[in-house]
């Protein structure tokens, strides 16, 4: 097992709601591991935390209580732990500067961080970055202007900006959900090869467990603001030990499956308001096979195995079998 | 047993630097009932032509071409591009009616969701009463699974499934026969999603109405439709029953789509993806549009243009049979 880049401890962040009308529990008690050289997913529907997470990660906002550790210790200032984790969004038409080439968006970090030692070697790494990227010929990138580009090259662009600090973990938050389909796969091929290659620690955020279950060694489920489920990522989907997990693999959309019946989970409804969580286990109002004690007490972490484990009562009362059968 | 026709319809947009061919020379078949599924990226024009057949492109936009036919149930045929004034008010909304993507932005947010049903009829059937429009909204609201009491709730009090299910109560209101839904669950949670599917079915079932559902995910259209058209860069490039296109796609870019999609149940099959990006409209390559990232491109595809024969438009398949 590699060794661990970045960890989350018991992270907790609540947010004031506006206008007095309470505190929003984003994030409750979750904590994660990231290896270097290792892509792990991180999966959840909208509003469930996973965005907040990747930001208390990459130490954009502080943490209501839990820590963040980098190898092992706490990084003070802003910079430093910039240097070292970089975090990739979701829209590439918005986290590119519109007046700026790409020369320019490469350029800047490279001389931030003191890795550019004069013009000519600046002009060379922002072409090795290009190149690790794919966006050759470099030179007719280097100077192009982001509406200039698709869809896929501004997130490579937006990648090798993340990459010029030469950081030891990436965070990357939905980075191919506004992709068109065709060009999804090179992106995440991309992010996969560099944290094979470089060692990187990957955490891959995404809604899409499909797409976890083939670029992620290991998946990690969230649900209204806590961990859910844990496991490597084939184990995870071929068999969900948390209803929440079975409902979501059993909703995604599978050619495979067309025209044969969806077993319905009985879990109509939505995810809970996060100003006033349901106590006990979050998903007990809309699960098919909750007992009384989901009500009641927070489920605790049930090992199942290896780096696999779940929180629910379910697999703590029958920790070989599967939930509803 | 077709409701909608299409024959070799042209949109252009108009630009400075010249037109757009944004839909060319598109010709489609919509049967009474069936779900017809519309796949393509970005760019391929699978919007445009929704917005044609509903008469709803305004400029730069322009139909160059073409027809499009609507035939109704009692075999009366109508010319769609030709409707003017009170016929296209008619045809609209109680013939063919759209649910787009963004319920959030196509519902009016000062007004309840009940008040938007009861305008859709005040208007198409000034002679109904007020208690029978009440009723009828009613109705609509529980068929799509919101309940009575909601019919006093603005939009910006629903949840987002909420309000997608709102605007297909709008769209069923008048009992259209086709309804047009571009990207009705694109912005929804994938466990929500499932139930609006669930729930487009078992209206279609019940009704009786024809569906073209526009998405650009692929796996999601096989599970739904009957038929499904592809498109790239303009052009319907492979049409077929989902099962077949699913099982033997054709078209290299079918099947490059197919391969981009990563399989949650069975063997972890090997992703292979579709080489460069997709097109554009400004600057198509000649011949064939997908030649460049096509592997099994032949030299005749950079000149010739190929059309659409047996439901695919492709030299590999023309006369052929190759694949």
């Amino acid at each position: 097992m590699s060794d661990i880049v970045l960890e989350g401890r018991n992270l907790t962040k609540h947010f004031k709601a506006a206008r007095g009308r309470g505190t929003v529990h984003a994030v409750d008690d979750v904590s994660l591991a990231l290896r270097s050289g290792t892509a792990s997913a991180l999966v959840g529907e909208s509003g469930c935390g996973k965005s907040t997470v990747a930001r208390l990660l990459a130490q954009v906002y502080p943490p209501t209580s839990g820590q963040v550790l980098l190898r092992g210790r706490k990084v003070t200032g802003f910079r430093e732990y910039r240097r070292q984790v970089q975090l990739i969004f979701q829209d590439p038409f918005a986290s590119l500067n519109p007046f700026h080439r790409v020369r320019y968006h490469l350029a800047r970090p490279l001389r931030l961080h003191g890795h550019a030692r004069s013009a000519a070697h600046e002009k060379e790494l922002v072409a090795e970055l290009l190149e690790r990227v794919s966006l050759t010929p470099v030179e007719q990138f280097m100077d192009k202007l982001p509406h200039e580009l698709s869809g896929g090259q501004r997130q490579r662009v937006a990648i090798a900006r993340a990459l010029a600090v030469r950081p030891v973990a990436l965070i990357a938050d939905e980075p191919v959900s506004m992709l068109d389909v065709s060009i999804r796969l090179g992106v995440l091929r991309l992010l996969e090869t560099l944290a094979a290659e470089s060692g990187l620690a990957l955490l891959y955020i995404t809604h899409d467990i499909a797409s976890a279950r083939y670029f992620a060694e290991d998946i990690t489920v969230m649900y209204a603001g806590r961990l859910i489920e844990s496991g490597p990522s084939e184990a995870l989907t071929q068999s969900p030990r948390h209803p929440y997990t079975q409902l979501l693999l059993d909703s995604a959309p599978d050619p495979a499956r067309h025209s044969a019946p969806v077993p319905r989970l009985g879990a109509r409804g939505e995810p809970p308001s996060l100003i006033a969580p349901p106590g006990g286990c979050r998903f007990h109002p809309r699960c098919p096979v909750a007992m009384p004690v989901c009500a009641g007490e927070v489920p605790g972490r049930t090992v199942l195995g290896a780096d696999r484990w779940t929180h629910c009562w379910q697999a703590e009362a029958r920790p070989t079998s599967v939930p509803g059968g | 047993m077709n409701v909608l026709e299409i024959r070799d319809l042209g949109v252009d947009y108009q630009s400075n630097s010249g037109a757009v061919h944004a839909v060319d020379g598109v010709s489609l078949d919509l049967r009474r009932g069936e779900i017809l599924g519309l796949a393509g990226e970005s760019g391929s024009g699978k919007s445009t032509l929704a917005h044609a057949i509903g008469r709803l492109l305004r400029p730069p936009a322009a139909i160059t071409g073409g027809t499009v036919t609507y035939h109704r149930a009692d075999g009366g045929a109508v010319d769609v591009l030709g409707l003017r004034g009170e016929e296209l008010r008619a045809f609209r909304w109680a013939e063919l009616a759209v649910v787009f993507q963004s319920a959030m932005n196509s519902l009016n947010p000062v007004s309840t969701v009940g008040a938007q049903i009861e305008d859709v009829l005040r208007i198409h059937r000034p002679t109904m009463k007020r208690n029978a429009r009440v009723e009828r909204s009613v109705e609509l609201l529980q068929r799509v699974g919101i309940s009575a009491d909601r019919r006093r709730s603005y939009p910006h009090e629903l949840s987002g499934g909420m309000r997608q299910r709102a605007a297909i109560a709008i769209a069923l209101a008048l009992n259209p026969e086709i309804v047009i839904m571009d990207e009705p669950t694109t912005a929804l949670d994938v466990v929500v999603q499932r139930d609006i599917l669930h729930e487009i079915s078992a209206l279609r079932e019940e009704y009786g109405f024809a569906v073209v559902f526009i998405t650009h995910d692929l796996s999601l259209l096989m599970e739904i439709s009957d038929r499904i058209a592809i498109m790239y860069a303009g052009r319907v490039v492979e049409t077929g029953a989902a099962r077949a296109l699913h099982d033997t796609p054709r078209h290299p870019y079918t099947l490059g789509l197919l391969r981009s999609f990563p399989r949650l149940h069975g063997p972890r099959e090997e992703l292979l993806g579709i080489p460069g990006t997709p097109p554009d409209l400004r600057a198509l390559p000649p011949g064939c549009a997908f030649h460049p990232r096509c592997g099994q491109a032949l030299p005749d595809c950079r000149e010739i243009s190929p059309s659409l024969r047996d439901g695919v438009s492709c030299l590999l398949n023309e006369g052929k049979g190759v694949r």
